[in-house]
């Protein structure tokens, strides 16, 4: 067999020969640089730290995800606490996190740290997933976990109920930011699964009428420390 | 004609004479334009938003074979397998292959439009796989037996008793006609198919150069459940969706958002950059990506249309097009139906075969101005039909506008036929002739005046 | 100033009153009017239907015409946008490229002459009717052309304007698309005829004829009151010599 990799990348130097003229734009010209700095553009983030904790909590509540802000990391276990009691939770499944550990191994239910490895049966089993996260963008009300920060792929999405345990000083102000932050700080390698979560899972797909919860969790909630 | 016309024309015409199925997808869809009006006020600047992502996807598909290497050498880095397809033939060998390898019996896919281009469920099912589909809309159109409606939307046509029906049939459940208890007897039904599978297959929306990371967005939480129960992670993308950098990203995920579905960003946005790695709990054991072809390299050496390769499957454009609105989705028979589905489908398939479609348009431009990339949709059926006609002219077109062009090159011939026709109309409109009697079928011409307006100009200013 | 008149050839042979009062608004603001009358029809029908060499003998011809007219002002977003936008892609890298180049910038739509280059909204027209003002598509999205109209019709004394719900959905009209696809183009009107229709307004005004024709043959067809007008026939009501 021809290889196919070579084949294809040949048709795209042969199909590139002939340039394509590069957009021209009525709104200005934006010089010869690949990209266009977008930020100025896009929804605002929030300048100040006020301004984006208070955009935070109005992008949540829209994309009717649940914010509880607490002070200290004792307020954000009782939090955890009063949730599990108002939802009735019988196990809950957590991993291994400052912020979660304490709060997790604090309830009065069934209480399963994720270890090495993930056991799927169990994990479906239980009422509620509860991890921290990487960061919390203000722009779009996105909470971003990932494999490394957040328990593996799994428990962020399978659990019915997921809690995001954050602190304040998480919250950036757009993608941008984040993703700098995020290439910073896995420099020498990248989780597996960087995944932003923007309020809790849905479907539009019947009729176009929005139903929480089609596949991932039903309910979201965002315990923020500060 | 050709037989994709004839069936195109048929179902177009049953389609467009249904007034109660349109005011219902006009129903579905108001919703959808009142939450992108919402949240494209929150940009502090749409139209230069919408030059920064038409300059990200330009920027890596005029680079394409760069971007591409650069990217595929980091995903294998990352301890990805990149495979290679020409074809939808290639693409569904490579897939049953690394089933077959996988040993694996069950399969579940995530929502991917190109392993509907290349029709792998077919392949999956004769090969004697179970496959489910578990995006919501997906399920219900495999169960339906029926081709996706809308790329975004496949089954905004199906009305909820049609699908409480339809899990009686098939799931054994009580009617219901809450879209909620719909929605979780999916859930239900889907969840214990996440976790028997043994292999998952995604698409992806974005190929991160810099990174060598896949990125896939989606609402329901279906694809992070697929890309992380199974052993064995298999995402299938057109070489079109590499974009250079996370930067172009962030400009890109949240206007695909509110282009597409009038989000401020789609729920689940996730970054894949391998199997599960040493330290991480979970995840694959294998992460496979096939990277297709299939003639987007015919589109590529067009350089008037290259952009429609910068499309990020938003469905913007099916969601204002007036044509869409009244025929359906299905009346396309393509995979991509729509405004972008008319201009590339002649390029994937066949210009002969599928030129009809850039016919069936009246040239609103609505979707040119909805598109969050700026692909001149509604010029580029101008241009297949110029192309059309290059290379296959149709005879009767051709005797029609060159007929035309000898009249209205000899004013005063125009003028004495103008008055020839309007004379003559009172009678013409009763004999069947080719484009009159179809306009008369349902709508008037108003009565033929006496005069041209240059009769009475050169009355009263020369007479 | 000199202005020449571009007629399209169906105002010219099926709606002359389109014609005849852009000539009386055009006159009353001052200017002086010329009709060449060697000019037929544009090419646009070829243009739309992929036979760019013939359409391109028809632009030829047409540059020709107004060679050396000082501006050229036509009554249709349709037919002003086949000039101002697709001669120069129609003729690019030809020896006529600068001329429909040059051609195209002193090619005005009616509304959008008066308004912009003129610099004036109130023609002194008068006319007591609820109106509702279709944005036709060439006009709107190829020539950027949506407020001017609207200033023109809102200066009108005694008329309402009124705002339709699908003010800015295709009428379904497409030059040969109406009669190649019938099915799809009379869904269309459907759905603008029946907003329209809704509205309670007197009149439709478009500065496109041939939305005007498609929507007005709709309409009688149909049996709604509502009627067609050009938006030159309303702003030369009530204007006295």
């Amino acid at each position: 067999m021809a290889n196919a990799r070579e084949e294809i990348l040949g048709r795209i130097r042969e199909a590139l020969k002939v340039t394509a003229p590069k957009p021209h734009f009525k709104s200005e010209s934006h010089g010869a640089t690949h990209s266009i700095n977008a930020k100025p553009w896009l929804p605002d983030g929030g300048e100040t730290e006020s301004a984006r904790l208070e955009l935070l909590s109005e992008n949540l509540a829209k994309l009717k995800a649940n914010l509880i802000r607490v002070p200290n990391a004792a307020a954000a276990n009782q939090a955890l606490a009063q949730i599990s009691q108002t939802k009735n939770w019988k196990k809950v499944a957590y991993h291994s996190h400052p912020l979660v550990s304490p709060a997790a191994e604090a309830l009065p239910c069934e209480k399963w740290e994720v270890g090495a490895s993930l056991d799927k049966q169990k994990l479906e089993g239980c009422d509620a997933g509860v991890t921290s996260c990487e960061a919390l963008v203000s722009q779009l009300g996105s909470i971003l976990v990932s494999s490394e920060s957040s328990g593996g792929r799994s428990l962020s999405i399978l659990p019915h109920v997921h809690v995001v345990i954050a602190t304040t000083d998480q919250v950036v102000a757009d993608l941008e930011t984040c993703f700098k932050q995020v290439l910073e700080k896995h420099r020498s390698k990248l989780p597996s699964m960087l995944s932003f979560i923007t309020g809790p899972s849905r479907t539009g797909d019947i009729e176009r009428i929005l139903v929480l919860g089609a596949h991932g969790p039903k309910e979201l909630y965002v315990i923020l420390i500060g | 004609m050709s037989n994709a016309k004839d069936i195109f024309l048929k179902e177009a015409t049953t389609a467009s004479a249904d007034g109660p199925q349109r005011i219902f997808i006009n129903k579905a869809l108001g919703g959808y334009y009142a939450n992108r009006d919402i949240q494209k006020a929150r940009y502090r600047d749409w139209e230069k938003a919408r030059d920064a992502a038409s300059l990200a996807k330009w920027t890596a598909v005029n680079d394409l074979a760069n971007t591409l290497e650069t990217f595929v050498k980091k995903f294998e880095g990352n301890g990805g397998k990149v495979h290679w397809a020409r074809d939808a033939a290639e693409a569904r060998n490579i897939i049953l292959k690394l089933i077959a390898d996988a040993k694996a019996k069950a399969v579940v896919k995530s929502k991917c439009m190109t392993t509907e281009e290349i029709h792998l469920n077919d392949a999956l099912e004769k090969a004697g796989y179970s496959v489910v589909e578990s995006d919501l809309g997906e399920f219900i159109q495999q169960l339906r037996g029926e081709a996706p409606y809308h790329f975004v939307f496949p089954c905004m046509h199906v009305k909820r008793e049609e699908i409480s029906a339809l899990f009686t049939k098939h799931l054994g459940t009580a009617p219901t006609n809450s879209p909620e208890e719909l929605t979780m007897i999916a859930r239900r039904h889907l969840r214990q198919l996440y976790v028997d599978a043994d292999v998952g297959i995604t698409g992806a929306n974005f190929l991160i150069a810099e990174t060598g990371q896949i990125s896939i967005t989606e609402n329901e939480g279906n694809a992070r459940l697929t890309a992380a129960l199974p052993r064995v992670h298999i995402a299938l993308s057109g070489i079109e969706k590499v974009v250079k950098n996370l930067d172009d990203l962030s400009v890109l995920l949240p206007m695909l958002a509110t282009a597409g579905a009038g989000q401020p960003m789609t729920c689940y946005n996730t970054l894949y950059s391998g199997p599960q790695q040493p330290g991480e709990c979970d995840g694959p054991k294998e992460f496979h990506l096939v990277l297709l072809d299939n003639a987007r390299t015919q589109l590529l050496a067009d350089p008037e249309q290259r952009d429609a390769l910068h499309c990020i499957r938003c469905g913007a454009c099916l969601n204002v097009c007036p044509i869409f609105k009244n025929i359906g989705g299905l009346a396309y028979g393509t995979t991509y139906q729509g405004p972008i589905g008319s201009v590339i489908t002649p390029h994937l398939r066949g210009l002969e075969q599928w030129n009809h479609l850039s016919g069936a348009s009246s040239l609103c431009g609505a979707c040119t101005d909805a598109c969050p990339v700026r692909i001149d949709l509604h010029h580029h059926l101008l241009h297949n039909r110029r192309n059309a006609n290059q290379a296959s002219p149709n005879l009767f077109d051709r005797l029609f506008h060159r007929g035309f062009n000898f009249v209205i090159s000899r004013p005063r011939l125009f003028a004495f036929g103008g008055r020839v026709f309007r004379f003559t109309l009172p009678v013409l409109k009763k004999i069947p002739l080719p484009y009159l009697s179809a306009w008369l079928k349902t709508r008037d011409l108003p009565p033929a005046p006496a005069q041209s307006f240059r009769e009475q100009w050169k009355e009263s200013n020369h007479g | 100033m000199r202005i020449s008149l571009f007629i399209p050839c169906f105002v010219d042979q099926l709606a002359p009153q389109v014609g005849l009062a852009s000539v009386k608004v055009l006159k009353k603001l001052g200017h002086e009017i010329e009709f060449r009358s060697e000019q037929t029809c544009c090419g646009q029908p070829s243009f739309n239907s992929g036979q760019w060499d013939v359409a391109r003998e028809g632009a030829i011809r047409t540059l020709k015409v107004f060679r050396d007219a000082e501006v050229v002002v036509g009554p249709s977003g349709s037919c002003v946008a086949m000039i101002k936008k697709f001669y120069p892609e129609l003729l690019k890298n030809t020896s006529h490229a600068a001329e429909a180049d040059a051609l195209a910038q002193r090619t005005f739509e009616f509304s959008e002459f008066i308004v912009r280059k003129l610099g004036i909204t109130d023609v002194g027209a008068s006319l007591k009717k609820k109106v509702t003002y279709h944005d036709g598509c060439h006009a709107m999205r190829e020539l950027r052309i949506k407020e001017e109209p609207r200033q023109l019709l809102r200066a009108v004394r005694g008329l309402e304007l009124i705002e339709t719900e699908e003010s800015e959905s295709c009428c379904g009209f497409g030059g040969l698309f109406a009669v190649k696809f019938p099915m799809i183009s009379t869904a269309m009107v459907q759905v603008k005829g029946g907003a329209l229709a809704r509205t309670g307004a007197d009149y439709v005004v478009s500065s496109d004829p041939s939305c005007l024709l498609q929507i007005g043959g709709w309409l009688t067809r149909e049996g709604k009151p509502i009627r067609p007008m050009h938006i030159a026939e309303v702003l030369a009501e009530g204007l006295t010599q």
